[in-house]
């Protein structure tokens, strides 16, 4: 159990650290002092607004969302024994992308574009799954070959609504594109989904370890192989679908921090996954807070962000791994 | 005790005819070998064997109970398979390839304990690989890594042993090693049954073969009864030459003696 708490406690402090931080700086600076006496209950009506009704819940949010899809691309990782699957290879983030878009373009808003998204990573999901099973059995590079291809279909059906949308709408609707984390609400239920799916998975970790050594081993060794990949497809696209609804698409968080954390943490997914959840949630909060800064008192969506920092920091791991 | 049994067994194998249905029992204490030429079906019989495959007709049992019927998790507390090919995914050292035998035994909270590794790090000794425990296993050779599967299997502990060519790229003492684990895994009341190329190795520590002909036919029995020369050539379409060592037959390929006198 020790070598589970000491990484995780680590990460835990860090995330406390990441959060301290990105409440207390923006365009207006909070001091320590403040800061403290806000979240104690006290201190002046100004600093308070600041940071219940806005910094806090955006935090947060940040948080859980870096959270769901880093741990979303673990899982697909593991799904396709393959360190380079995440959500946004396999079309998931696409198919809920068009889902909002479809809504906002509708002129409907709220819920109804969290729904529509969730609706679209879902049939993203059976669209690939069924048609890389097709008649024969699936393997990995058909299903990331599949995923590719929809992902890129989506693409385009994107760039099409763009097109076709009025002048006023796009704006907004470029931004959720990118990756926004301003239009995030209440944290709670990304938050919630991300505590109770890290629960969940807790006892099928041992099941994941020997599933990521391939399916004929893991059958041979006691897996309910067929199940337990569904589990973890549909798992995986519930976190995106999350994700997707409360900040648009962000890229590359799914993908760089599980790939560090097997290089430092190794490859147990008991471990692997509640570090997901936090040093996704680290990042997420951290490149959010300097998009608010960058070129305060404007705010750059924070997709950009993670792709400046994911890009480079992937090519640089895998010229390493040669 | 366990005991595997066929009844009326047709494997998979794509574009072929049924041929003979295979009614087979696998006793403890008995070790069989399975021999036959490349394509014959030797991997989808043993993956068939072991739940992983479905067989086109008949059904394979499991004490009694058919194969399909039984939850993954106890199949695997009683039969460990050996796997010719492997693929690895992502980074795992040896130590950890080993302890996942233990998986089938350990409940899903249950973390690996002292036990559990006590029993991974004596299989990996046992098969001459303890020094490599905290390697990579990509790193390993492939003598090694095969010696890797077998601890694997051997950490398992099953009753019943499945292994696919377990003597693939090992070197003649590892060779020897191997054999004689299986044999020893059978005197302790264990059933074993693997494929072999090495004609030579099934004669000599198998008691029961089963002969797979590229069509579907078979034929199996007691070792004496099944080292005919003439059976083994039309197996393997080879003529061979027959000698006696060390108490055991030997064959090898017989050399070419004028045009045309070779087999197929």
């Amino acid at each position: 159990m020790r070598q589970l708490s000491l990484p995780l406690g680590v990460l835990l402090l860090a995330a406390l650290a990441a959060l301290v931080l990105s409440v207390g700086v923006g365009s207006a600076s909070v001091a320590p002092a403040d800061l403290w006496a806000v979240l104690r209950g006290q201190g002046d009506a100004l600093p308070r607004t600041l940071i219940l009704d806005l910094r806090v819940p955006r935090s947060l949010s940040a948080f859980a969302t870096g959270g769901l899809l880093a741990v979303a691309g673990a899982l697909m990782q593991v799904l396709l024994r393959n360190p380079l699957a995440d959500p946004y290879v396999l079309g998931l983030s696409g198919g809920a992308s068009v889902g909002a878009l479809a809504a906002m373009l509708a002129g409907l808003g709220g819920v109804v574009i969290s729904g529509s998204a969730f609706a679209g990573a879902l049939v993203s999901t059976l669209l690939v799954f069924g048609l890389a099973h097709g008649t024969g059995s699936w393997t990995p590079s058909r299903l990331l070959l599949t995923g590719v291809v929809v992902a890129a279909g989506w693409g385009a059906v994107i760039t099409l609504m763009l097109a076709v949308s009025p002048a006023d709408r796009l704006p907004g609707m470029l931004y959720w594109l990118m990756g926004d984390l301003s239009y995030a609400r209440t944290p709670l239920p990304p938050l919630a989904l991300l505590g109770v799916v890290c629960l969940l998975l807790i006892p099928l970790g041992r099941s994941l370890n020997v599933l990521a050594r391939g399916p004929l081993q893991a059958a041979a060794l006691g897996v309910a192989v067929r199940p337990l990949e569904w589990t973890i497809y549909i798992a995986a696209s519930l976190l995106t679908a999350m994700a997707v609804t409360t900040a648009g698409s962000i890229g590359f968080v799914g993908l760089v921090v599980p790939h560090m954390l097997r290089l430092v943490l190794g490859n147990d997914q008991r471990l692997i996954l509640p570090a997901c959840a936090l040093a996704g949630g680290i990042l997420l909060v951290l490149a959010d807070t300097l998009a608010r800064i960058m070129i305060a008192p404007e705010q750059l969506p924070v997709g950009v962000i993670t792709a400046l920092l994911g890009v480079p920091t992937f090519l640089y791991l895998l010229y390493r791994s040669r | 005790m366990s005991r595997l049994e066929t009844q009326g067994l047709v494997i998979d194998v794509p574009q072929r005819g049924d041929g003979r249905a295979l009614d087979l029992l696998l006793e403890p204490g008995q070790v069989w070998g399975v021999l036959g030429p490349n394509g014959a079906g030797k991997t989808t019989l043993l993956h068939t064997l072991a739940g992983l495959r479905a067989p086109r007709r008949g059904e394979v049992r499991l004490d009694g109970r058919p194969l399909s019927a039984l939850a993954r998790r106890r199949v695997a507390r009683q039969l460990g398979l050996v796997f010719q090919e492997r693929l690895d995914g992502f980074p795992a050292t040896v130590r950890e390839t080993a302890l996942i035998g233990r998986h089938p035994w350990l409940s899903p909270w249950q973390m690996e304990g002292g036990e559990d590794l006590r029993l991974a790090e004596a299989a990996l000794a046992r098969l001459d690989v303890g020094h490599l425990a905290d390697r990579l296993v990509n790193t390993l050779s492939g003598g090694e890594r095969q010696r890797l599967a077998i601890a694997t299997v051997l950490t398992q502990a099953p009753r019943i042993w499945l292994a696919d060519e377990p003597t693939n790229h090992l070197d003649l003492h590892h060779q020897t090693a191997v054999m004689a684990l299986l044999a020893e895994q059978a005197g302790a009341g264990h059933a074993v049954m693997m494929c072999l190329h090495d004609l030579n190795l099934a004669a000599r520590w198998c008691d029961h073969l089963l002969l797979l002909y590229p069509d579907g036919e078979a034929c199996w029995g007691p070792r004496d009864a099944m080292l005919v020369p003439s059976a083994i050539e039309r197996l393997y379409g080879q003529r061979l030459a027959t000698a006696e060592v060390d108490g055991a037959p030997v064959f090898v390929p017989a050399r070419r003696r004028a045009r045309g006198s070779e087999g197929p």
